[in-house]
């Protein structure tokens, strides 16, 4: 089923079970609010780990804080990644804009699906392997020899994404015109066309039904098995994130209330109380808000 | 819409004209397009190269607005920096036209790249105030530095020749802007297949999510700018070039209008857009005028009140698409292409 992939899917060289990403400490105020409070948090290579809370718990301004788009004000975040010798080198990211963030592979997903609405499902998943095509704009404008070469040798990468994400008959059409459930999978291939160091995803099976939910559990973890990606999941289906997930961190008013494996989390009892107590042991499917 | 056409390869599905209707209709474009100049008269080659110049600057105005989501109202002082820096060059400096040309495109692009700084910070209609600033400001400093400019006086431009042919007689001029609208068609038709113009695209569409992709946006909307202002400058200095004469008049703000009318009624981030939309809004006041002229026997009011009509039917025009079609004439003529595609079965 899975076709064997042209190049490396996933762009980390650490061993699986290293350190690959550390929040330590982290707060983060929106005026009055604070969104964050004293957040630390490991991320280890190849786990999928797992982050869930109520509404407004502050899942997505963490994941906003780790790609750069919003900048705590207290603390740290650093990631680290293999070096020529075997060992791991730490670099702080706090600080970093959004495309140098990408540039070190972390690659994620929206909320509220972000696709480039105009471009097809193809120039999606290309303009997804920005980071990694090399040609110079005169060589791209003339578009001969190596530069064509450049673009074929992604196309190809790029028909690997499809083909794992069954998005075959969809490949040139308009993202626009096509289903939400839909949409959401060609948003996680974007991500993945970046060859992901590490895949942060914001609630990929929001709205949809449960077979689609099965499908996108299902490639989550194919790309968390096959290829060994990193993967951060927020997710508010209880049921998912028992199953596919190895670690759960528990969010709760901006502050860390609990983590461990889903056995561990599913028996503490602050977390019960704050977050599983009263019946929401099975959220509701949120509908997506566009 | 291509429905039913395949490809084993991804070269051949990758390829420009993948369809032999896409090859012969190209064929046949070629053909008129070298045919036209031996049998046209002169009013005709006139007018065939204010559409070639008008293309590039299309071209151009497109890049940036239609393909990269930052609107301009610039257009009219970028040409002219194009037209002015030409036109001193080959006056001054005895530079052959192709030089100064070049150098003046390449001046263009970095004035562009200045007066595109607002961009990092400002969207939609304050970006909009911000590049008509940029017009405002290139017609003052061309209107007042007279010493270099010569002000309110034309500058008188010798004329461009190439072994030992007079460029600026329609006839000859008509293969320079038409091999120089070709390159330019292929370079940005190629630029759009690569990361660059889908990093344009990424951040007109998204730009918080091409920031997370790894797109520099302070780097690309910044090269936008200066490609787009490339060409425009090009315009401006094929117009110097072809009329022998620069004045600021011909670079006013209801230049950058009549560009954005051009890209918005072709077709916004469409090079065949940019090349209906020339030519649409080059050729209309010549048919209006002509309408005019034919029915001012039977209406002698035409006459007179034709002036505001044009004005009122641009107007009109622009209207009109952005209620009806406003992806353009680029849409019409793509259904039109659907249509006949699956014709005489199009259910
Ligand atoms: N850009 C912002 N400006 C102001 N407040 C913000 C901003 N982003 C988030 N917040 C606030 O921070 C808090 C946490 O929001 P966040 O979106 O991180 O929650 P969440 O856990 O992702 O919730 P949900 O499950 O609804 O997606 C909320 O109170 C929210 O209103
Ligand atoms: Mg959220």
């Amino acid at each position: 089923m899975l076709r064997g992939f042209t190049s490396e899917l996933n762009s980390s060289r650490l061993k699986a079970g290293e350190t690959q990403l550390k929040v330590d400490n982290i707060q983060l105020n929106f005026g009055g609010l604070t969104a964050l409070l004293d957040v630390s948090l490991e991320v280890r290579q190849s786990e999928i780990l797992a982050i869930i809370g109520p509404n407004g718990a502050g899942k997505t301004s963490l994941l906003n804080c780790i790609s750069g788009l919003y900048h705590p004000q207290k603390g740290k975040i650093s990631f680290f990644k293999s070096d020529e010798k075997g060992g791991a080198t730490e670099q702080e990211v706090t600080r970093m804009r959004p495309h140098q963030i990408a540039q070190l592979g972390i690659a994620r997903s929206f909320q509220n699906i972000e696709l480039f609405r105009h471009m097809t499902v193809l120039d999606n998943l290309l303009s997804g392997c920005h980071i990694h095509m090399k040609s110079g704009l005169l060589a791209s404008m003339v578009y001969l020899g190596a530069a064509q070469r450049e673009q074929i040798k992604f196309r190809q990468f790029v028909e690997d994404i499809i083909d794992l994400l069954e998005i075959e008959a969809h490949r040139s059409k308009t993202v626009g015109s096509l289903s939400y459930g839909l949409q959401k999978r060609v948003e996680m291939g974007r991500a993945l066309a970046m060859r992901p160091s590490i895949l942060l995803l914001d609630e990929p099976m929001a709205g949809m039904n449960s077979e689609e939910k099965e499908d996108m559990a299902r490639f989550i973890l194919d790309i968390n098995e096959e290829h060994g990606v990193t993967t951060i999941l927020i997710e508010h289906d209880m049921g998912v994130v028992m199953d596919i997930s190895d670690r759960i961190v528990v969010l709760n008013f901006g502050q860390k209330i609990g983590e461990g494996t889903p056995q561990e989390v599913h028996n503490n009892p602050a977390v019960v109380q704050a977050y599983l107590g009263e019946n929401r042991v099975h959220l509701p499917n949120q509908l997506p808000e566009n | 819409m291509i429905s039913g056409i395949f490809h084993s390869r991804y070269e051949d599905d990758m390829a420009l004209r993948r369809t032999h209707a896409q090859k012969i209709r190209l064929v046949i474009l070629v053909i008129a397009f070298i045919t036209f100049p031996f049998f046209a008269d002169r009013y005709s080659l006139t007018l065939a190269n204010q559409v070639g110049i008008a293309v590039i600057g299309a071209i151009g105005l497109n890049i940036l607005v239609g393909y990269t989501g930052q609107i301009s109202l610039g257009q009219g002082g970028f040409m002219a920096v194009g037209a002015y820096a030409a036109g001193l060059l080959t006056l001054h400096f005895g530079m052959p036209w192709w030089a100064s040309t070049l150098i003046a495109c390449l001046f263009t692009a970095l004035v562009g790249v200045l007066f595109g700084i607002p961009s990092l910070r400002l969207k939609g209609l304050y970006l909009a105030i911000a590049t008509l600033s940029a017009q405002v400001i290139i017609l003052w400093v061309v209107t007042h530095w007279t010493a270099v400019t010569g002000g309110n006086d034309a500058l008188v431009v010798p004329s461009p020749t190439m072994f030992g042919i007079k460029l600026n007689k329609d006839f000859n001029f008509y293969w320079v802007v038409w091999s120089i609208a070709l390159i330019a068609t292929l370079l940005t038709v190629n630029l759009f297949r690569t990361r660059f113009g889908r990093a344009f695209i990424a951040i007109r569409d998204q730009d918080i999510a091409a920031s997370v992709m790894g797109v520099d946006l302070f780097k690309y909307k910044l090269l936008s700018f200066a490609i787009s202002s490339f060409w425009v400058g090009m315009a401006g200095a094929l117009t110097a070039h072809y009329r022998s004469i620069v004045t600021w008049e011909r670079f006013t703000v209801d230049v950058s209008v009549l560009y954005l009318a051009m890209i918005i009624i072709g077709g916004l981030g469409s090079v065949t857009g940019s090349y209906l939309g020339a030519t649409f809004m080059t050729l209309l006041p010549v048919l209006l005028t002509n309408l005019g002229r034919a029915t001012k026997d039977t209406f002698p009011i035409m006459e007179t009140i034709l002036p505001f009509l044009q004005q009122g039917v641009f107007g009109l025009v622009i209207i009109l698409f952005l209620i009806f079609e406003p992806e353009g004439l680029n849409k019409m003529w793509k259904n039109a292409k659907d249509y006949f595609r699956l014709w005489p079965f199009s259910y």
